[in-house]
């Protein structure tokens, strides 16, 4: 005979054990499940594409949903591959990320910070994207940038230029493509020594917010570096349309060359006032006078029309590079859109890409793999060289195009033309160089969200 | 010395712009009653009229350029104007280069239909509504505008140069006896000045001088009793308005080699020529032109670097910082008139 000793106390107990020892393993996966926001589970992986699709950037930022576009199409196995085909890394197999099918939401970010964070948010919240992407400021980069750290999203730059995206404000999930601020005076100073002497007063105009201080703080320093004396350095207000009331001031304080660090439309409005001032007919201490212009966008000079000819600037790149990659990426973009792509649609593109091929190389969604398979990736074929996602800052390293508004386009597309390709070893700076926020910039830990 | 002389210049076409536009405001207002936040679409609306006319007078065919190539590798494809085809290519270049002031012509009767459709279809029901009701329904129009133009014209400024003739500056500082090159204008702005005074003149003519004015201003200042003497106010009021969008349009087909027009041209001088109509005094006429003046040359002597360096930011305040101190002084602004908003 044998004896029980169940209880019902005793089964309570033992029930309640063993359930949770059985549990256990589930909570266990559950939480691996979700070990970081927005963990794709089903057959398919949301991108979210932050740009500008309304407001004065709409242009460029329709440029770049093209260009983000081809790139899902590409990553999805359709199309002509486009850079995929060039690119170093052939982790990539046009079958989606990871196997699964890319799809995309769109964000408007009206190149204001707050209706950018809101977009970003929700196509967080939402659409459960996995990844934010785009923009055409750095005031938005930046702005987004700090929400996707704070998401566990990694956040993939679009166009934005001043050094403070990776500088003072770079966060660990954030990357960047596009050159900056420092880069492109470094790139710059040389090629003006050449053109135009290292005996130059300079003036600057600088657009009164974030990109506009970093851009002339770089361009000041690598120009008196070279012998230039900055005559002064004027802030005009971001809103101002009639930019003669600065200009005209000009050649009477001595100055002999016009550095006009503006974007989009004060650039297009500076250059324009500037050229019917008549300045550059001018000769002043015995030199021609001159204009420069840091940062050009193609979409952008169209607006200044002929005044752009024959002026300097840099760009982070050109559909009419040579290379394998930039071929491919213009034949693809052209023969879909019938017109060239801009170098908003070229960094937007190539940044899916590489998130999509870091993702591929850790095999995990999860930001703090993918951080780590950016973070130092070496890379090539996609239209800038050899390229270094540099693990310090997630600033991408690559050569610099120097350009010159062309004198004889050939059509609506060409306004630029490649004066000097510099190489990257002349832009390249330290981690804590102090245009770069200093020792303090750090870029925090990853962090995963959920 | 020489600064001072510049930056009064550099006001005069600054604030023709806001005179310009402020005088229609002011015709509208003083007229209609109706306070008009889509003027500065109007503005804008008129710049695309020249932006529209050269894109029409530069319609071409295609002609196959096998020694160029486009970015795609294949044969360049060159438009060639179609002007070119019917007026042979040198006056065919010439038109297209004076497609600015030939889109005066051009301008006038787009911009006084458009005005008058405006009137007629929207405006109109809301005389009798409060002016923040016609506030809101004339500003959501100036988006509705702004909005369809980008449709049609995109984002991006779009240039549209002067004609060669007028490109470059006049040097007023050697004329002046100073060093060449210290007082340099454009001579498009002195264009633009010149043109802004005739065409105030011609508004404060026709409103002196003729019949129709004379009914227009009895009509301002006592519509019952023109409407009871068996005048039809209402519909010369239509036409004020469509008149009062010509000036705007007409100031805004002359601004374009000034500034590469865009969709939000427009909201960046109203909210000014809204100071200026105030600072003028509401309903005067002499008062907006004066005011807005007054404004432009203050804006630009407040963007010296001499005067930043002193006073940072004064740039972006100068305008609302004199509206203050005016009105707190004179409270019907320069020359307001009595009983104008005081009921």
């Amino acid at each position: 005979m044998s004896k029980t000793d169940l209880t019902r106390r005793g089964l309570i107990k033992t029930g309640t054990i063993a359930g949770a020892g059985l549990a256990l393993p589930t909570i266990f996966t559950a939480q691996s499940a979700a070990a970081h926001t927005n963990e794709p589970t089903g057959s398919t992986v949301t991108l979210g594409f932050n740009v500008p699709q309304s407001g004065p950037y709409a242009d460029e930022g329709a440029d770049e949903l093209r260009a983000y576009e081809l790139a899902v199409e590409h990553l999805n196995g359709g199309g002509d591959g486009g850079m995929m085909n060039t690119f170093s890394s052939k982790a990539l197999q046009g079958n989606g990320i990871l196997g699964k099918k890319v799809e995309y939401v769109t964000g408007d970010t009206q190149t204001k910070s707050d209706a950018a964070r809101a977009s970003a948010k929700s196509m967080i919240e939402k659409d459960g994207a996995v990844m934010i992407t785009g923009g055409s400021s750095s005031g938005v980069a930046v702005a987004v940038q700090a929400l996707c750290q704070e998401a566990g999203i990694i956040f993939m730059a679009g166009l934005t230029h001043s050094n403070d995206t990776t500088g003072k404000d770079r966060k660990a999930n954030g990357f960047r493509h596009f050159f900056n601020s420092y880069m492109s005076g470094a790139a710059l100073a040389p090629v003006l020594a050449n053109a135009y002497g290292t005996d130059r007063k300079a003036y600057h105009l600088t657009a009164d917010y974030n990109w506009g201080y970093t851009t002339e703080e770089a361009v000041k320093s690598s120009t008196e570096a070279m012998g230039w004396e900055t005559v002064a350095a004027v802030k005009t207000p971001l809103t101002q349309t009639d930019f003669s009331s600065y200009i005209a001031p000009v050649l009477q304080s001595g100055a002999d060359t016009l550095v006009l660090n503006h974007y989009g439309g004060n650039m297009v409005n500076s250059l324009t006032n500037a050229v019917q001032f008549g300045l550059r007919d001018k000769q002043v201490n015995g030199k021609d006078f001159q204009i420069i212009v840091p940062l050009y966008s193609r979409l952008m000079a169209k607006g200044a029309g002929a005044n752009v000819k024959g002026i300097f600037g840099s760009t982070n790149w050109h559909w009419s590079l040579q290379d394998e990659g930039s071929k491919a990426f213009v034949k693809s973009f052209g023969t879909k859109y019938g017109f060239p792509p801009s170098q908003a649609a070229h960094t937007t593109y190539v940044q899916c890409m590489l998130y999509a091929d870091a993702v591929e190389r850790a095999g995990s969604f999860n930001p703090c793999a993918v951080g780590e398979a950016l973070a130092g990736f070496e890379f090539d074929g996609m239209g800038n060289g050899p390229t270094l996602y540099r693990a310090d800052d997630h600033q991408c390293f690559k050569d610099v195009l120097v350009v010159k508004g062309k004198e004889n386009p050939d059509s609506e597309f060409d306004l630029l033309e490649i004066v000097e390709v510099t190489p990257v070893e002349q832009v390249t700076y330290s981690p804590d160089h102090p245009q770069m926020g200093g020792a303090e910039a750090t870029l925090g830990t990853c962090n995963p969200g959920a | 010395m020489e600064a001072i002389i510049l930056q009064i210049l550099n006001g005069l076409d600054k604030g023709s712009a806001y005179a310009l536009i402020a005088l229609g405001l002011t015709l509208i207002f003083g007229t209609l009653g109706v306070v008009n936040f889509a003027h500065g679409a109007l503005f804008m609306i008129g710049a695309f009229c020249a932006v529209t006319l050269s894109r029409i007078l530069t319609l071409s065919r295609e002609v196959i350029d096998e020694s160029k190539t486009d970015f795609l590798g294949n044969p360049l494809k060159v438009d060639v104007p179609l002007v070119y085809d019917y007026f042979g290519e040198a006056t065919g270049a010439a038109i297209i280069n004076w497609s600015v002031p030939l889109a005066i012509l051009f301008a006038i009767p787009i911009m006084m239909l458009i005005g008058v459709v405006m009137e007629r279809g929207l405006i109109k029901h809301f005389y009798k509504r409060p002016h923040a009701d016609q506030i809101l329904v004339t500003f959501g129009l100036a988006i509705v505008l702004q909005e369809i133009i980008k449709y049609f014209y995109g984002a991006n400024p779009i240039p549209t140069p002067a004609p060669d003739a007028f490109q470059g500056s006049f040097d007023f500082g050697a004329m002046l006896g100073f060093d060449p090159n210290l007082i340099i204008y454009p001579y498009w702005r002195i264009i633009y000045f010149t043109f802004a005074m005739f065409l105030v003149g011609a508004v404060f003519a026709f409103l002196q001088f003729t019949t129709f004015g004379m009914v227009v201003r009895a009509g301002m200042a006592d519509r019952e009793t023109v409407g009871l003497l068996g005048i039809n106010i209402d519909k010369r009021f239509t036409i004020m308005f469509g008149l009062a969008a010509a000036v705007a349009g007409l100031a805004g087909v002359m601004y374009t080699p000034i500034n590469s027009p865009n969709y939000h041209m427009g909201m960046d001088f109203l909210v000014i020529s809204f100071v200026v109509v105030v600072v003028g005094g509401m309903g005067s006429l002499p008062g907006a032109v004066l005011a807005g003046f007054v404004l432009g040359i203050l804006e630009s002597f407040a963007s010296m670097r001499e005067v930043l360096e002193i006073l940072p930011g004064l740039n972006q305040i100068i305008i609302y910082l004199v509206a203050i101190i005016i009105l707190l002084t004179l409270p019907r602004g320069l020359m307001g008139k009595k009983g104008v908003m005081e009921d």
